[in-house]
């Protein structure tokens, strides 16, 4: 007798967005998505965040702007981009033309410029949502950024909130002593989902010339080393919050983001990880079926916030 | 572009640190053009973590070579595969060299300093083969890292050597050599890829002599596809002066358009 088996349903819900299935790709790792057309189906991903815009194009850092570490990364990027006449005039309607959700990552100098970016992309068609950066720690040589405290967090969520007719997700910083209380402050200021973490602020040096490896002297860790803290992120604010998370942070398999989903995040960003395979994203999905399916998992949205704590 | 992740290592030649491996990859092969590099994953777990970025240094239908030398971990992690291994690589990735206008007799210089003598050898193999002569001018600090040589001339392309010490060849650096040469001859163009100090210097002296040149960059990548903007170098273009992709816009860039740091 034949056994037939439903195929696992992997959407995912985030209240505002349903996604074809909870991976979605990493701002920052993922340029503006098109890169990476011959090595991936971009229409199987649950979405794309893509790179940081801020309204005009913009220089980044000096190099060296990377420097890789124990299972991680460091970048100084510095959110070199297009800006966003270039990005809605040459990238925009190739993204468009892909059946995914297109999240915008919008960056900003100040209060002003995140508006601006804002609004100008609110007159452009096919953005699912706009993910808020407030939180890149290597746009500001210390790392400073709104997503430190919680009264600035608040405020400038709610100031792209009444700008703004897109859904938000807001993007936190893990440099902070409590991160529960900047997810709260989101929250409250109206953001529909948080997504953490961005990188976290580190350096590396260089012990023959005792010069540090950054041109900007600071940088961002991501990758496999930063999983288990990001990982803990994530549960305290899923479990505490009722806004929905999406968990970003070392994942490079799909055993990892369901740990995310365990956690409680209801999707997932991959990052580095798309950096070391351009199809890691195409392969986390496969790998989450393959999971659910050993594991008599019907719908993946089932495991999100299941993880039993003693 | 590819990903050939059960690429072969059929054969490992090493002289110190310096290696050269032939590997079965025809999805890479096929299509590679001189200058171009592939993205090599070194290890099977998470450290090292990235790829490198290493130029082609011969390509055919079958697979291509690579000729490397340990400069850190990545590097170490790759010399220690043997043949038979598997390898994991995506390619050809990048702009390849420009190739002059196939005419009988007509000259190139080819200036590689340690390992960056590289993807030269794919390039003086595509030159002859399209009817240039090309010259390779060859440099290491010392005799040992010149180890591959008689390679260029096996192939029937004349090489002239350097050595920083004197221990083979012209004594002195590789620079200095093709200054000299410049003064008794024009070629067509200069081709270089080596320290960034070496090419620094050779741009002001092809500057000088009025010949065009291109020059390869290296780097740290992180994806090597265009998507990370890791690595970058100040370029002119006709819209001013920018931080552009190496990985992407080059790594061959024409030498009045890079601003030297």
């Amino acid at each position: 007798m034949a056994v037939t088996t439903r195929p696992v349903d992997l959407t995912a819900d985030l209240g505002f967005l349903r996604l074809r299935n909870p991976v979605l790709t990493a701002s920052g790792t993922f340029g503006y998505g098109l890169e990476f057309e011959p090595y991936l189906d971009l229409a199987k991903l649950g979405g794309i965040v893509v790179k940081g815009l801020y309204y005009h194009p913009r220089e980044g850092n000096p190099p060296p702007r990377l420097v890789e570490t124990p299972s991680g990364l460091i970048n100084a990027i510095g959110l070199q981009g297009v800006g966003v006449e270039a990005f809605a005039a040459k990238v925009l309607p190739r993204l468009r033309a892909i059946d995914t959700a297109v999240i915008v990552n919008v960056c900003g100098a100040d209060d002003d410029e995140y508006a601006a970016v804002v609004e100008f992309l609110d007159a452009q068609e096919g953005i699912a949502a706009y993910e808020l950066n407030i939180s890149c720690p290597n746009v500001k040589k210390e790392g400073a950024c709104p997503a430190l405290a919680p009264e600035p967090t608040f405020e400038l969520v709610k100031l792209v909130k009444s700008v703004s007719r897109r859904p938000l997700i807001t993007k936190l910083s893990p440099n902070v002593t409590s991160i529960i209380e900047i997810a709260q402050a989101a929250a409250e200021a109206g953001t529909d989902a948080v997504a953490l973490v961005n990188t976290f602020l580190a350096m590396a040096i260089d012990l023959e010339t005792r010069r540090p490896r950054l041109g900007n002297v600071y940088g961002g860790l991501s990758g496999p080393a930063i999983k288990p803290i990001a990982l803990r992120m994530v549960h305290q604010v899923a479990s505490r919050l009722t806004v929905p998370v999406i968990g970003l942070g070392g994942i490079m398999t799909g055993a990892d983001a369901l740990e995310f989903l365990v956690a409680g995040a209801a999707a997932v960003e991959v990052g580095t990880a798309s950096f070391v395979d351009p199809d890691a994203a195409a392969r986390i999905i496969g790998e989450i079926v393959s999971w659910c399916e050993a594991h008599g998992v019907a719908a993946v949205r089932d495991l999100v916030g299941t993880l039993a704590v003693p | 572009m590819t990903i050939e992740r059960d690429a072969r290592l059929r054969e490992v030649q090493s002289w110190g640190s310096f290696f050269r491996f032939g590997i079965d990859a025809p999805a890479v092969g096929k299509d590679a053009r001189p200058g171009q590099f592939v993205m090599v994953k070194v290890s099977d777990g998470t450290a090292p973590l990235l790829r490198r970025p290493l130029g082609i240094h011969d390509a055919d239908a079958g697979g291509f070579d690579l000729f490397f030398s340990i400069v850190g971990r990545g590097t170490e992690a790759l010399s220690r595969k043997a043949p038979g291994d598997r390898l994991d690589v995506i390619g050809a990735l990048g702009k390849g060299f420009t190739m002059p206008a196939p005419a009988e007799g007509k000259t190139a210089y080819l200036v590689g300093g340690g390992r960056g003598i590289a993807p030269l050898y794919f390039l003086a193999r595509e030159l002859a083969r399209a009817g240039a002569r090309p010259i390779v001018f060859y440099g290491g600090r010392t005799r040992d890292e010149i180890p591959i040589r008689d390679r260029f001339e096996r192939a029937g392309i004349e090489v002239r050597c350097s050595t920083d010490d004197g221990s083979f060849g012209f004594a002195g650096f590789v620079t200095a050599l093709v200054d000299q040469e410049l003064i008794k001859s024009r070629p067509a163009k200069v081709y270089a890829c080596g320290p960034d100090r070496m090419m620094k210097a050779l741009a002001g002296i092809t500057a000088r002599h009025a010949v065009p040149a291109e020059f390869s960059l290296e780097s740290i990548m992180g994806c090597g596809i265009g998507a990370c903007w890791g690595c970058v170098q100040r370029i002119r273009n006709e819209s001013g002066d920018g931080w552009v992709k190496i990985c992407e816009e080059g790594p061959v860039f024409p030498g009045e358009r890079i601003l030297w740091p």
